[in-house]
Formats: C-alpha cells, structure tokens, sequence
C-alpha cells in the first residue's frame, strides 16, 4: 500500500527539530502510516502531548494538536475526550513524560479505560534535559545524573499499562518499522485505552553514554532484544533472558469510560 | 411571577451558578472546604447533559478542564490552599495558551496543610503571583451567598470575553455559611458566549491579533484543525523564540486585561462620600467591616467602607482617589497583610494604614475594627 505522507504532515513545519539517528521520526511515519490506512478525518483527530523530544511530535501532524505541560498529556486529553467522545484522541510522548511526572495520570488513564491510544516512545532516557536517567533507563546503565551506573530498577511500561487496567497493549521498536503502522492501528481501532510502547533510540545523550559506537548499533540491539509474542511461546525462560516481548501482549474488551458516561447522563435524566 | 428562592451555601451556590453561566464540564478532586462544589457538580451536570470527572489528582482536573475547553466546552474546577498550588503551572498554562476557564479556590488556612477547616483570605497574592512568569490575573471574592453565585457566573463571562483563566475565592466562612437566595430568571443575568472564529479553517489563527487582543478561539473537533502550546507562540499557534514575538505576545495577554480594568473591576463603596476612615475589606471581612462602620456613624466617627469586589486586577484608581480624601486606611483580613500592601501601594503615603490581621482561624471581628478606628488620626 503506499501511503500520502504529505497529507498529514503540517505544511511549513519541516525540519523537525531531532537528532540525525533519533527514533522519534521512525515513530511518527508509523503513526502516519496507521493514520492513513484508517483514513481518519484530520479535523476530527486530536493528537496530545506532554514536553519532551517525543512531545514534539503533534506539531508537525496537520491535525488538532496540543502540546500540553510535562507529564499531563493524559489528563488534557482525557477532558478532549470526554468534552467530543467522537474524537479519535491520540497521546503522544516519551518515557519520563509518561512514566515519571505522568506516571499518576498514566494510570488512571489506563483504569477509566477511556477510549483513547497512547504511543509512549522508549527512549530510556530524558533526551530534551541533556540525559538524566528516566524510570525506564536499565540499571546499572550511564545517565548524566546516574555518573556511577544507575542503582534505580526500571520499569517495564508495557506491564505497567496492563496492570493499570488498559485494555490493548502493545510494544514494537523503531528498529520493526515496518510493523508500527499495524501495530498502532488495531490500537487506535480498539475501543478503551490502548498502549503502545514502542522501544527506540536516542544517540545523543544515551547511546554515547552507554558505548554504542553508531546509531547502528543501536538499533542491531534493538533488533537482538526484540522476540514476537508468537515465537516466545516455543522458547525456554533461559533462551528468553535478556528479551523484550513484540506484538499485541494484551487485549481485554471491558467497559469504556465515555459511554459509560453517557449512561450517567441518562440515569440523571431518568431521576430529574 | 415569583423568584425561586433556596436556603444554601456558598459552595451550592457556586455550583449552580456554574450551571447558570452554561458550564458544561467540571473537574475535580475532594478538599476541605470546597468539596460540596464537586459534589453538587456531579449531581446536578449530568442532568443538564454535562459532564463531571473526578480526576486523580488537583493537576489532572486542571488538565483535564483545559483539555475540554479547547474541545468547546464551558469549564470550571474547585479546590483550596494545597490543590491551588498544584494547579498552578496548569493556571500558567490557561494564561499562555489562552484558554477560558473557572478555577474556584476556597481560601484555608495555610501554607501546606494549615487549617484545613479554617477561615483564611492568605491565597489572594497566590491568584496573582502563584503561576510562574508574567501573566494576566483576574479574580473575584464574593462576601455572601447571593454573590458567589452571581459572581461564579460573571467569572464564565469574564473568562470567556478574555479567553483567560479566572479565578473565584471566597474564604471559608462565605463558601461554608448558608444564606437565602433569590435565583435569576434564565436571561436575566447575561451570559457571555466565546468568540469563535468566521473564517474558513484553513485561514484560521488561533492567536490572531488582527481581531485585537482577544482573538477567536475554535474548538477542536469543529472543524478547524489548530496547534496549542505552552511556549511563546506565532499568530498561527507554532512555537518561536523570536524576542519581537515573545515582547509583544507577553505584553498584550497582560493587556487584554489590564487595559480593560474598567470592565472588570467591581466594588461596592459604603458611607465612604464623607469618611474620614475607610475600611477596605473583602469576603466574610467586609461583613464585620459594615456592622463596624455602621456602629461608628452612631458614635460620630466618620467612617465608611471600600468593598473590593475584584481582587484582581486591583482597584488601583479608587483606592488611590481615596487617599486624597481620607486621613486612615483600615484593611482587617485574615492573612499576615496581603491586601495592605495593595492599598500602600495605590495610596503612595497619602495615607496611614493599618492592618488587622487574623491568621487564627477566627474572623475579625467588629469590636477590632472599631478599636483600630481609634488609632487613626
Ligand atoms: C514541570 C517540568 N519539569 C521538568 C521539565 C524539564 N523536562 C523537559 S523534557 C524532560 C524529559 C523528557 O523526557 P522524555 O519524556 O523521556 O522524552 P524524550 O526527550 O526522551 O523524548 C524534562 C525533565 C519540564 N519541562 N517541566
Ligand atoms: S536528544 Fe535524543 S531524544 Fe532528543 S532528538 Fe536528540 S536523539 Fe532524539
Ligand atoms: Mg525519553
């Protein structure tokens, strides 16, 4: 299928403002992709972020976009939704925002099940402050505040998201470009909060720490860890140390929080 | 016809003038003293087809009442002292991004957790300085039941002609007290409705200045398609660290309301054409103020009493025309002196002034006020 680029991205808003390697624009062209093949109606897209390399993302995606305050993009969004539940309502951003500032709104986002798709961008790293260690950076790994290894344990976002309730969860890599689009379709197709955490890269201030030679060789490490949910099924927990889990890891149909809502109105309405 | 009339609180009272105004949408989170605001909100919105969501924290309702502005809804949240802090890079946000909105803070005892249930009047500095950066400021303290629920809806109408976040604060003896009230007639009290724009969409500026200060505001999901941020922006919405853009759009969100002061300013001058001592008061104070004054016309003592309505923008031109008159300033409030410095600031050392202040959980109350009439001379 070939896919109209040019009809999502914002006229006059290029150059984006990332890094030569950074894998926040493999992630947006996913998102277009998923955007075109659904043919959403631009207008009727509302695409939200926190603050951050990843946040940057809305403005350069010719529909409603608002890049809100660090870590609360799930929170403008989730009153975007319930004011025009026919909205698709987009989240977007990287793993500080989302896990660390945004951590509380993250959650609850994910137990209202409110039918919007959030697309955190794994990073390990806070890329915009220069690289400070985020809740998802690995233990023991270089961060410009953790000079001596990091002794903080990481999450696992995906298993946080199912956890709190959201009801699809997915996890591709920049590195799998080609599987985003699909990936992030079904997610915005699936009605309740969906999560897709997609694992990329920032060379600038996390590979050169943690002594990758090239944005090459990051990007072979994320070829290396990834292993599909299918294939994991037939491998031994040795065979899958040091793995991370591809696919759709999780899907539940349960009820979603806007049209539970509009059961509220009408029981009000009932009583009046 | 007769009035519908009800025996309420202020809190009620603000909830359904809320209601009045056309709020359709309202995030909260629970606080001593303004929780019965979320709590007849939950009631009494869906009734009317709109909306409340209880939110998981004070940031979250305040993200969450922008989110559903800038979608087209009419929005309002409620909180007190530690929630009005979290809120207030999100208040910033309203300012910069230029969104309207309804923040109702019941003013507590503070800082942190204080008095959770005390009366206080220490949060008024917070509605102007709270947020970080320049920024416009509008906010109202009600006295009485009655008011609260009028001012609740001139604070929708205030928002959304400035397209700014206003804030309403009564103190917790007016959000707590019950008093009757005489409920307007659907029409009566004008509701404003937001400026959107007439242009086709792809001609569509969100911060379009060629419409003067206050440009339209589309809603998302309208059809028009727009970017919102929370850095200094272009006309169009995008970001830009160009100084000419960043001087002048700083300058006219300050402007849209300071230039319109007239507009929004709204006091009440009691006995004041002959005072000799004038009592600036706010809120509940300005209830112990008029029995004080009152009680001093009987004894001789030329007295009478400015009621600050709008707390913000201040009413600088009044106070200062005061000072020529008067020998004495009065200012009782509950907090350490916050309002006084406003009045020593406007009355240029034309005029004494003195304070009563009251952090105490207790009211001032008129005997206090009388006594410092004494010290004026
Ligand atoms: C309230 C607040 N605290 C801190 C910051 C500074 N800040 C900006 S971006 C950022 C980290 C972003 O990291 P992440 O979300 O992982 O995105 P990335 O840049 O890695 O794509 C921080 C800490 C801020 N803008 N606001
Ligand atoms: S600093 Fe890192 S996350 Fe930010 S744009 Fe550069 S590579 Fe990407
Ligand atoms: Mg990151």
């Amino acid at each position: 299928m070939a896919f109209d680029y040019d009809k999502w991205i914002r006229p006059g808003k290029l150059p984006h403002i990332w890094c030569p390697g950074c894998g926040h624009g493999i992630v947006m062209k996913g998102l277009i992709r998923a955007l075109d093949s659904l043919q959403l109606k631009k207008e009727n897209t509302a695409i939200v972020s926190g603050i951050g390399c990843a946040s940057r993302l809305p403005g350069y995606m010719d529909c409603c976009t608002l890049h809100t305050a660090h870590g609360r993009a799930a929170a403008f969004a989730t009153g975007v939704k319930m004011a025009k539940p026919e909205m698709n309502v987009i989240l977007v951003g990287g793993d500080g925002d989302g896990t660390a500032i945004g951590g509380n709104h993250f959650i609850h986002a994910c137990r209202r099940n409110i039918d919007m798709t959030y697309i955190i961008m794994n990073n390990y790293i806070y890329g915009m402050t220069g690289g400070q260690f985020s809740p998802a950076t690995p233990t023991g790994h270089k961060a410009s505040t953790t000079p001596y290894g990091n002794p903080d344990p990481a999450f696992d976002i995906a298993k946080l998201a199912i956890g709190a309730g959201a009801t699809f969860v997915a996890r591709g890599t920049a590195y799998h470009a080609a599987q985003l689009d699909k990936l992030i379709a079904e997610a915005i197709q699936h009605k309740g909060f969906s999560v897709v955490e997609i694992l990329d890269d920032c060379p600038t201030t996390y590979g050169r720490r943690n002594k990758y030679k090239s944005v090459v060789e990051m990007m072979n490490r994320l070829k290396e860890v990834a292993v599909p949910v299918k294939a994991a099924e037939k491998m031994t927990a040795e065979q899958l140390q040091g793995k991370v889990l591809t696919g759709v890891l999780y899907k539940e149909e349960r009820a979603e929080y806007t049209a539970e809502y509009a059961k509220v109105i009408e029981r009000a309405q009932a009583a009046k | 016809m007769s009035k519908k009339v009800a025996f309420l609180q202020g809190n009620e009272a603000a909830a359904l003038g809320g209601i009045y105004a056309g709020c359709n949408f309202f995030g909260g989170y629970p606080i001593t003293p303004s929780t019965e605001v979320a709590e007849v909100m939950s009631v009494e919105l869906p009734k009317v087809g709109g909306k409340f969501i209880q939110m998981e924290d004070e940031i979250g309702a305040m993200a969450a009442i922008l989110g559903a502005s800038l979608a087209g809804s009419k929005v309002m949240t409620s909180t007190s002292g530690p929630g009005l802090s979290l809120k207030q890079e999100l208040i910033g946000y309203g300012c910069i991004a230029e969104i309207p909105c309804v923040v109702y803070n019941v003013m507590r005892g503070g800082p942190s957790t204080g008095m959770p249930t005390g009366p206080s009047q220490s949060d008024v500095m917070c509605a102007k300085w709270g947020t970080h950066g320049d920024h416009p400021a509008i906010c109202l303290t009600p006295a009485s039941v009655q008011e609260t629920y009028e001012e609740v809806i001139r604070a929708f109408n205030l928002s959304e002609k400035y397209r700014t976040p206003v804030m309403v604060m009564p103190d917790e003896i007016v959000a707590h007290m019950r008093e009757r009230i005489v409920f307007p007639e659907p029409g009566e009290i004008e509701v404003i409705p937001r400026k959107t724009p007439t242009v086709e969409p792809a001609q569509y500026k969100p911060y379009d200045t060629s419409y003067g200060d206050v440009p339209p505001l589309a809603a998302f999901g309208s059809g028009y398609k727009f970017h919102v941020t929370g850095l200094n922006k272009l006309p169009d919405g995008f970001p830009t660290t160009k100084a000419e853009y960043v001087q002048a759009e700083e300058e006219r969100q300050v402007r849209k309301v300071d230039a319109n002061a007239d507009d929004i300013i709204q006091f009440e001058e009691y006995m004041l054409d002959d005072a000799e001592i004038a009592v600036v008061a706010y809120g509940s104070t300005s209830r112990s103020a008029r029995y004080a004054v009152n009680i001093a016309r009987e004894q001789g003592i030329k007295a009478g009493m400015f009621r600050i309505k709008t707390f913000w923008p201040f009413p600088d031109k009044q106070i200062k025309a005061l000072a020529q008159k008067v020998k004495g300033f009065i200012v009782p409030e509950m907090n350490l002196g916050m309002c006084s410095i406003e009045v020593e600031r406007c009355a240029q050392g034309k005029a004494v002034i003195l304070g009563i202040n009251r952090v105490d959980g207790e009211p001032v109350n008129p005997d206090q006020i009388l006594e410092k009439m004494k010290e004026v001379k």
